[in-house]
């Protein structure tokens, strides 16, 4: 299949409308007392953007093995498009959590980040993505040739934290959590059987290699 | 030129609607009747009070600043996993939830066993209004205006043996009707538990009704248990049987997680959960946080239960 005409507007859209949508919820709430974020907008809204990190997160991922499997190779130029919104929205998850959450209060920012086990897992996984969203332009990529992509093998980690954090932050219902377990274990897993099949030399014709 | 709105910029529409809508005209009478009396004398539990504090019960424990919690809020946020683990999901899920008839049974190391209609049950005590704080878990918090009895009064009713020490609380167990049932997340049926002086503290509330009417099938219909100075996960819902019994009963939470959810379960802001502070809460409502106070705000009342105890340990 070609690429559709609509598939850019799509992107954008997901990509650029969740975000101010969940501020400018959270901010009518408690300015004008709408409802739109439920009884604890704070709470509501911190959960949106971490589950939002993970959706962009499984988009970035899928784009590959849908590649190989229906030959879209134009999917490709919009990998980059959903890793960097992964990483925009997990920052804008810490950073809610941070300023609205937790209202800057130090001292259980720093409690948080040493005691809190599920707290440090999330943050390694918005530090692991760091490096990454820095590297993302066409300049470092040609720059860092093939150290780029053993750097960007570093994305498979992200899943495995971001899902260990959700799992470990909830109380009882790990329905949610397990659902995207699955689906990055599909992803990833995708990934080891098709490595293992190339190397065994059973490769089939395919889209040019990168880091997958 | 700087315009002040009419009303005060933290006052949200929601929260003058209930009154409005719950209170019967006899109700205004009683409030405009006590609101004088306030004038004449304010009680040493309660610094002020307003007159939709005095509308919806007596206060208990409360802050001048405490505003009880819009009645849209109390009855669509709600931990109740056998109508399904989001918040909002009890108030959809629970919403064809039949609670009569209804059958309470007491048993275990009472005198006088039996088995109440729900009708027969509350006749233990008197019913009135009581405006309490509640602290979850989770580190949000509410103002309630509950209505039910002493649990004391069914307990007295009862006759305990000398031998009771404590009281063990079921709720329903019926997968058919509590779906959340049909998954184990928690060992159904949720059970609870308190020690007898807990149980017999005039703070404890067995409550039938919210805002002055009945509970609503999400906040634990027909029957189920407040005791203000504990995290909320204590007040059981949809009570079907209270067993008086010498040693400490299972509960739900902490069969769940016992290094998380302690027996005691005390509202303390020095003790914190594993995985978060109990330092400070949101009250569903405002934006800032609050400090969390010590029992809840209850610790006048209720600190002498525990006096000795290492409540690090006893969490």
């Amino acid at each position: 299949m070609r690429r559709p005409p609509w598939w850019p507007w799509a992107v954008w859209i997901f990509v650029l409308v969740p975000g101010p949508l969940v501020l400018t919820a959270l901010v009518s709430d408690f300015v004008l007392g709408t409802r739109w974020l439920g009884s604890n907008p704070v709470k509501e809204g911190e959960l949106l953007l971490g589950q939002w990190t993970i959706k962009y997160l499984v988009a970035a991922l899928a784009i590959t093995p849908v590649r190989y499997i229906l030959g879209w190779n134009w999917l490709q130029k919009y990998r980059r498009t959903f890793g960097l919104a992964a990483f925009f929205y997990g920052l804008t998850h810490f950073l809610w959590y941070a300023l609205v959450d937790i209202q800057l209060d130090s001292g259980q920012l720093a409690e948080d980040l040493t005691k809190r086990t599920y707290i440090i897992v999330g943050f390694t996984a918005l530090l692991v993505m760091l490096p990454l969203a820095l590297t993302s332009t066409r300049a470092a990529i040609a720059r860092l040739r093939h150290r780029w992509v053993a750097l960007h093998r570093l994305v498979y980690v992200v899943p495995v934290l971001g899902i260990v954090h959700w799992w470990m932050s909830v109380k009882a219902d790990v329905g949610p959590p397990a659902f995207y377990s699955a689906v990055f274990a599909l992803l990833l897993g995708w990934r080891w059987w098709h490595a293992r099949r190339e190397t065994s030399g059973h490769a089939t014709t395919s889209p040019t290699r990168s880091a997958a | 030129m700087l315009i002040r709105p009419p009303v005060p910029p933290d006052l949200r529409s929601s929260e003058i609607t209930p009154e409005a809508l719950y209170l019967s005209r006899r109700e205004w009478l009683t409030a405009a009747g006590l609101a004088v009396g306030a004038i004449a004398g304010a009680t040493a539990l309660l610094p002020r009070r307003s007159a939709a504090q005095q509308a919806l019960g007596k206060p208990y424990g409360l802050q001048p600043d405490d505003k009880p919690t819009p009645w849209d809020d109390v009855t669509s946020y709600n931990n109740f996993y056998e109508f399904g683990t989001g918040k909002e999901d009890p108030a959809e899920q629970a919403r064809g939830f039949r609670t009569r008839p209804w059958t309470v049974k007491v048993e275990g190391l009472v005198k006088k066993p039996g088995d109440y209609a729900l009708e027969d049950f509350v006749k233990a005590g008197r019913v009135e209004d009581r405006i309490y704080r509640h602290r979850c878990v989770e580190a949000w918090s509410m103002v309630v205006p509950w209505r039910g009895i002493m649990l004391a009064d069914v307990l007295k009713r009862a006759e305990p043996t000398p031998g009771a020490t404590f009281v063990e609380f079921t709720t329903l167990y019926d997968p058919a009707r509590m779906p959340g049932q049909r998954v184990p997340m928690l060992r159904w049926p949720y059970t609870e538990g308190l020690r007898l002086d807990e149980a017999m503290h005039p703070l404890t509330m067995l409550a039938t009704g919210v805002y002055g009417r009945d509970l609503p099938n999400q906040n634990g219909a027909p029957l189920r248990l407040v005791v203000p100075w504990k995290y909320g996960f204590k007040g059981i819902k949809s009570i079907v049987r209270i067993r008086l019994t010498d040693r400490q009963p299972s509960t739900a939470w902490n069969d769940a997680a016992p290094d998380e959810y302690g027996f005691y379960s005390n509202v303390n802001p020095t003790v914190d959960h594993p995985r978060w502070s109990q330092a400070k809460e949101r009250r569903i409502g405002e934006f800032l946080r609050r400090p969390t106070l010590m029992f809840n705000g209850y610790a006048d009342q209720v600190a002498s239960l525990y006096a000795g105890m290492d409540l690090r340990r006893n969490y």
